[in-house]
């Protein structure tokens, strides 16, 4: 009897776990506001289902063959001490996974592609450009076509991809917005691009999703998706803002500060984003060879050569893709 | 327990003590051969390291800019004289001769020295230069690689002195045989990484 | 004169530490003392602390990282009780300089000083009884290792007194870890514990393949040995092929720390992302090296409690064989997000999804094994249970996290934090329990008591499900990991349901702590006679328990897999009527405990630049490694009288009531 409570106990446990894991339906990542997030959301329902297909299986045998073969005196279970071999067995044990990863495998290579950050979202409209440079311990979002700059605030017009470029002034950080879709690493002297729509409108939360010292708990920022009458107020007031963000104010933001409220500036010094970035690309800009000079000069400080899949990235995304396929 | 335990030591057994210690040396080498594995495998991140940063100048000397071909070409002459008078000491070992071998140990080590001297000389001239490791990534990772290099040939250098010595003080007994098969494959091995550097940092690093 | 140490190290502002330092120090003193007036140095040093035998050592490997278990358990619970505390906009009681130790510490401990010194113990005590040898291919290696394993350990927790720990995360990366962002010695005593105790790592690898491949008994080839051996020895080759790895970064972290080079740095041309590709290359055969072990664990542990040959030998070992190649060409799924293309993205999510096949198949072999034979339900046998079940659940979010579409929006949250704990708590936590529990009488001479092993179990399971499960959901709500607090009352109830889990773990650790205490207490009454108290398969179970020092004083003959178990069949007399010969044993050694010491002292010195004392501690350790090249009588021969004497003590303990025989199917407890 206490056997029975122990294989219910055990038997039980996976399917409070899927129970507390189906509460969780409510959670951003299943409630997502644009394409990108709704691509990953049903990335992960059917990767998921797929493996149920193991799992599930796994589990019941598990607990069935430790009941059904338990050692006791009134057993009449079949016990067979030396059969140790089934090819049967093995081609399906073998077979069937292979099978699902198969899938899967197919399933992966395709949706990695669609979901490359660097990919414009196709019908997501004209892009909206904004610079991303992640701080000590804030977010800080230029608008270079519009001429403003906030600190942890960043607002989209619905129904209308943003191409982010993504940097840092400090250590490594990652930009996400989970109701978005993707996050991305922002490192210093790189560019890492991103796509982003928002289908919905509404206010969603914006996090650092990589640790970057002691003011990394508050580095979240609200992102306001809204109608473009809405966002170009928004931009107005943020024009409005008699705050500037030349060389002296940039230089204040980069004093360390945590919990930082949004804020706005009025101006931003033209070519700010890039002057931020040099002075971490020293050993990129100069002794490249005239193939990387052209991929920079290419994908870095040009913006219309998204189709291209080139960035700024790529040059340092050389060196590493190199070194990724080299190991 | 097993300090206090007996001796004894039956005659009826040296044979198959000399056929236990011709085991253990087998052994010895079997591991030093893991060993080297594992030292190849970080010789590999390092050279996957300078590969990385090799065009990192940071606004400093290219890798022609400040490597000199002819000093190079010398340090790796006595390198390489070192590995074949390290052999001629194999050879002595083999024949039981334990003069020929310090003798020609003695030669190695100095060739060894050789090498190292130069190599501090180069690496002291850079650093004096205003091209020290600390100017860019590039220098960063030549520094480090070719240093790594140079402290295996000194640790080397300090294994081959104890080495001499000893052979000197109790002639080639099984233990000392074990270690001078390790040492060798130790100073073959950095041999070969050596044509490695000297191809990947100096020779492209001037051609490109 | 003390380079940057002053008394200003000492963190007496901070109470919660200066209580913790209190308790250990008081503890320790306790401890010193009571050995001291016991007059047990002596036996301490010559039978446990100088010895190179490997059962020894295994058995100190396995009482450290207990040990460490409670110190990175500790780290743990203030971890989730911070979170559940602030998590409605307060700031909890760990202040972000204190918090971010803990997780970065949690991190460390638990990896490098918990989980690996339980399997390469294990692997020390078992692998060479199961291959029929005396000891290890290199014994006073082997003490080193350890040793140097203990300096690395203890570096970390010198750090809880004087200083400061990294505040970096575990893998510390760069920029954050370089000198600019972490001027502190916290990332120092990061570097020097890691370091040390990785020479001790790599040297072990060099050991056991060593031994496995050239020291195992006549007849066993390579498809007649254990599995456990298989996976040992597949573990040990990562070993030697990741640690280099390891070693080289850490070494350049440390160049650009100390002497300002830039392999790392923001500025000059450094690049971040090299050390997140290296840190990984050797991060990922790392989890591979915890768990093949204890696969191998669980293999022994099921085919021996279901009294049935183990299902499908052969692809069990060619799995792993396989699991143990694949593992080197995945690490880029540690960072999907850092912005590699697509198709180098696609390529490791998928070289990752495959390795879930060979793993795959090793759960239904196992899980055929039971099919059909008769299962008892001992407690390894609950561990191995809860293993299958939940290490299922974790492969699957693990496969789920390779899809890089996904991993997007997963990475770093807390549903990754979930996933690893998930695998490594559900397989080398509970492997090393099941391990532990199922080789303890072999070590000891006695069982561990099953009730209290049982009690564990059920907290330790209730409590993984019931801390983890949550941060699969919180995850999915969008947390992410390593936040000192947060501001969403739709997360607190996840937080307190996963603090009650840990909850739950803290009594399952007491149950075995109390466990082994109540066990050693009642030793007679649990004591093993026969050698092979579970009825056990492979070559270690032939031997007494414990097993003589020397191991065999016959060298076993091999010719089946599954030797032992067919020499049951057979009815073949344990006790060899051949004469016995005297057998050549290595003598115990200080010089392991000795170099480990300096390289205390050198760690140390560096940590807090005090330069002088760091050369003392180099030509320390140089130095004592000469003069044990001088020593020349590193060997002896046991006696035949001696032998004989063994052998008969032996003979005469199986006489004795055990606890348990091969054919019981009732546990005492």
């Amino acid at each position: 009897m206490r056997k029975s409570l122990m294989r219910g106990a055990l038997r039980g446990l996976p399917i409070l776990a899927g129970l507390l894991m189906l509460s969780g339906c409510d959670a951003v990542l299943f409630d997502p506001k644009g394409p990108i997030g709704e691509s990953e959301k049903s990335l992960i329902l059917t990767a998921t289902y797929l493996m149920l297909v193991v799992v599930i299986p796994v589990i019941f045998m598990t607990l069935w063959f430790a009941w059904r073969y338990r050692d006791t005196k009134q057993s009449k279970a079949t016990y067979t001490p030396n059969w140790a071999h089934s090819t049967k067995i093995e081609i399906v044990v073998w077979g069937i996974p292979c099978l699902i990863i198969l899938a899967l495998g197919i399933l992966t290579w395709k949706s990695t592609h669609e979901l490359d950050p660097r990919a414009e979202i196709v019908d997501g409209g004209e892009p909206i450009e904004v610079q991303v440079v992640s701080m000590d311990w804030k977010w800080l979002f230029i608008y270079p076509e519009q001429g403003i700059a906030t600190v942890n605030e960043l607002a989209m017009p619905v129904d209308r991809q943003v191409r982010f470029h993504i940097t840092s002034d400090t250590v490594m950080n990652s930009f996400f917005v989970p109701q978005l879709g993707s996050q991305i690493y922002a490192m210093a002297g790189m560019e890492n691009r991103l796509h982003l729509i928002g289908n919905e409108v509404g206010t969603y939360d914006g996090i650092s999703a990589s640790y970057s010292g002691a003011g990394f708990a508050d580095m979240h920022f609200k992102t306001h998706v809204m109608s473009e009458g809405d966002f170009d107020a928004w931009i107005e007031k943020a024009r409005g803002s008699s705050k500037v963000l030349d060389d002296a104010g940039f230089a204040a933001l980069q004093e360390p500060s945590e919990d930082v409220a949004p804020t706005f500036y009025g101006q931003v010094k033209p070519n700010l984003y890039e002057q931020i970035m040099a002075p971490y690309m020293d050993g990129m800009e100069l002794g490249m060879s005239d193939d990387q000079m052209r991929h920079m000069k290419k994908g870095g400080m040009h913006h219309d050569s998204a189709e291209h899949g080139m960035s700024d990235h790529d040059a340092s995304g050389h060196a590493e893709s190199a070194m990724a396929t080299e190991e | 327990m097993a300090n206090n335990a007996m001796t004894s030591h039956d005659g009826a057994h040296d044979a198959h003590d000399d056929h236990e210690h011709h085991d253990t040396n087998g052994l010895k080498v079997f591991g030093f051969w893991l060993y080297l594995l594992s030292d190849c495998i970080l010789f590999a991140m390092l050279f996957a390291g300078y590969v990385v940063l090799s065009q990192a100048y940071a606004g400093g000397p290219t890798g022609a800019e400040i490597f000199e071909l002819d000093f190079v070409l010398v340090e790796t002459a006595l390198l390489l004289a070192s590995s074949f008078t390290y052999g001629l000491a194999m050879l002595g070992m083999n024949r039981g001769d334990s003069s020929a071998v310090i003798k020609w140990l003695m030669i190695t080590f100095a060739c060894g020295a050789g090498f190292i001297a130069m190599e501090i000389y180069e690496f002291h001239h850079l650093i004096v230069n205003g091209h020290g490791p600390d100017k860019s990534a590039f220098l960063s990772a030549f520094f480090t690689l070719v240093g790594t290099h140079g402290l295996h040939v000194t640790v080397g250098l300090i294994w081959m002195a104890l080495l001499i010595f000893q052979v000197k003080q109790k002639g080639l007994t099984e233990m000392h045989r074990g270690r001078l098969m390790m040492l060798s494959l130790f100073w073959h091995f950095l041999d070969v990484i050596w044509i490695c550097v000297f191809t990947v940092v100096y020779l492209t690093g001037v051609m490109l | 004169m003390l380079g940057k140490l002053t008394i200003e190290a000492v963190p007496y502002h901070e109470p919660i530490v200066m209580i913790v330092l209190a308790a250990v120090i008081l503890g320790g003193a306790a401890l010193f003392g009571f050995i001291t007036v016991k007059k047990k140095w002596a036996y301490l040093w010559n039978e446990w602390f100088t010895s190179v035998d490997h059962k020894k050592i295994g058995m100190m490997y396995i009482i450290v990282a207990l040990v460490m278990l409670i110190r990175g358990f500790s780290d743990a619970i203030m971890m989730r009780s911070q979170q559940m505390l602030a998590s409605t906009g307060g700031h909890g009681y760990l202040p972000p300089d204190h918090y971010d130790q803990i997780f970065t510490a949690h991190g460390v401990i638990m990896i490098f000083f918990v989980a690996m010194p339980l399997v390469i113990g294990l692997i020390n005590v078992v692998v060479p009884l199961q291959i029929g040898a005396r000891d290890v291919a290199f014994p006073f290696l082997n003490s080193l290792s350890f040793w140097l394993f203990v300096v690395g350990a203890l570096l970390v927790n010198i750090s809880l007194g004087l200083g400061e720990f990294a505040k970096t995360g575990w893998l510390a990366y760069p920029p954050l870890s370089g000198a600019n962002y972490s001027p502190g010695v916290g990332v120092d005593y990061w570097i020097w514990s890691l370091q040390i105790s990785g020479v001790g790592t790599l040297l072990t690898g060099v050991n056991f393949i060593a031994t496995i491949l050239k020291m195992r008994a006549p007849g066993m080839s390579l498809m007649k040995m254990p599995v456990f051996t298989w996976t040992a020895l597949c573990a040990n080759v990562l070993i030697v092929a990741a640690f280099p790895i390891l070693t080289a970064t850490i070494a350049m972290l440390t160049l650009d720390r100390y002497l300002d080079f830039h392999f790392f740095t923001n500025d000059l041309g450094g690049n971040m992302m090299m050390y997140v590709n290296l840190i990984w290359a050797w991060g990922h055969p790392e989890v591979y090296i915890l768990v093949l072990p204890v696969f191998g664990v669980f293999s022994e542990v099921i085919s021996t409690f279901s009294k049935k040959k183990l299902f499908g030998y052969t692809s069990l070992v060619w799995a792993t064989l396989v699991i143990t190649v694949l593992s080197f060409i995945v690490w880029l799924h540690h960072f999907f997000t850092m912005g590699a293309g697509a198709d180098v993205n696609a390529f490791f999510g998928i070289a990752t999804m495959i390795i879930s096949i060979p793993t795959g198949v090793k759960i239904f072999n196992w899980l055929f094994t039971m099919y059909r034979g008769r299962v008892e339900m001992t407690s390894p046998v609950l561990w191995t249970l809860g293993f299958i079940v939940t290490f299922t659940i974790g492969g699957m979010t693990g496969v789920l996290l390779a899809v890089p579409g996904a991993n997007y929006v997963l990475h770093n949250s807390l549903f990754l934090i979930a996933h690893f704990h998930n695998v490594i708590i559900g397989g080398v936590v509970f492997g090393a329990m099941a391990g532990i529990t199922y080789w303890f009488p072999k070590a000891t001479g006695f069982m561990l008591c099953e009730k209290w092993g049982k009690r564990s179990f059920w907290f330790w399971i209730t409590g993984f499900y019931l801390a983890f499960m949550p941060l699969y959901i919180l995850g999915f709500m969008g947390m992410t990991r390593r936040l000192q607090h947060v501001d969403n009352p739709l997360w607190v109830p996840y937080l307190v349901v996963a603090f009650i889990g840990a909850c739950l773990i803290m009594i399952g650790i007491a149950c075995t702590v109390i466990q082994i205490a109540v066990s050693i207490k009642n030793r007679k009454q649990l004591q093993d006679t026969t050698g092979d108290i579970w009825g056990g398969r492979t070559l270690e179970w032939s031997t007494t328990s414990p097993a003589p020092f020397y191991n065999f004083a016959h060298e076993p003959q091999v010719s089946e897999l599954d030797e032992f178990w067919e020499m049951k069949e057979r009815g073949i007399e344990q006790e060899a009527k051949k004469p016995y010969a005297p057998i050549h044993m290595p003598r115990n050694a200080a010089a392991g405990v000795i170099i480990s010491a300096f390289s205390l002292v050198f760690g140390f010195a560096l940590i807090w630049h005090i330069w002088w004392m760091a050369v003392v501690g180099l030509v320390g350790m140089i130095a004592t490694f000469i003069v044990r090249s001088f020593n020349y009588d590193i060997d002896y021969y046991v006696s035949v009288e001696e032998v004989e004497r063994v052998e008969r003590e032996g003979r005469e303990r199986r006489a004795l009531p055990s606890a348990r025989t091969p054919n019981d199917t009732v546990v005492q407890g």
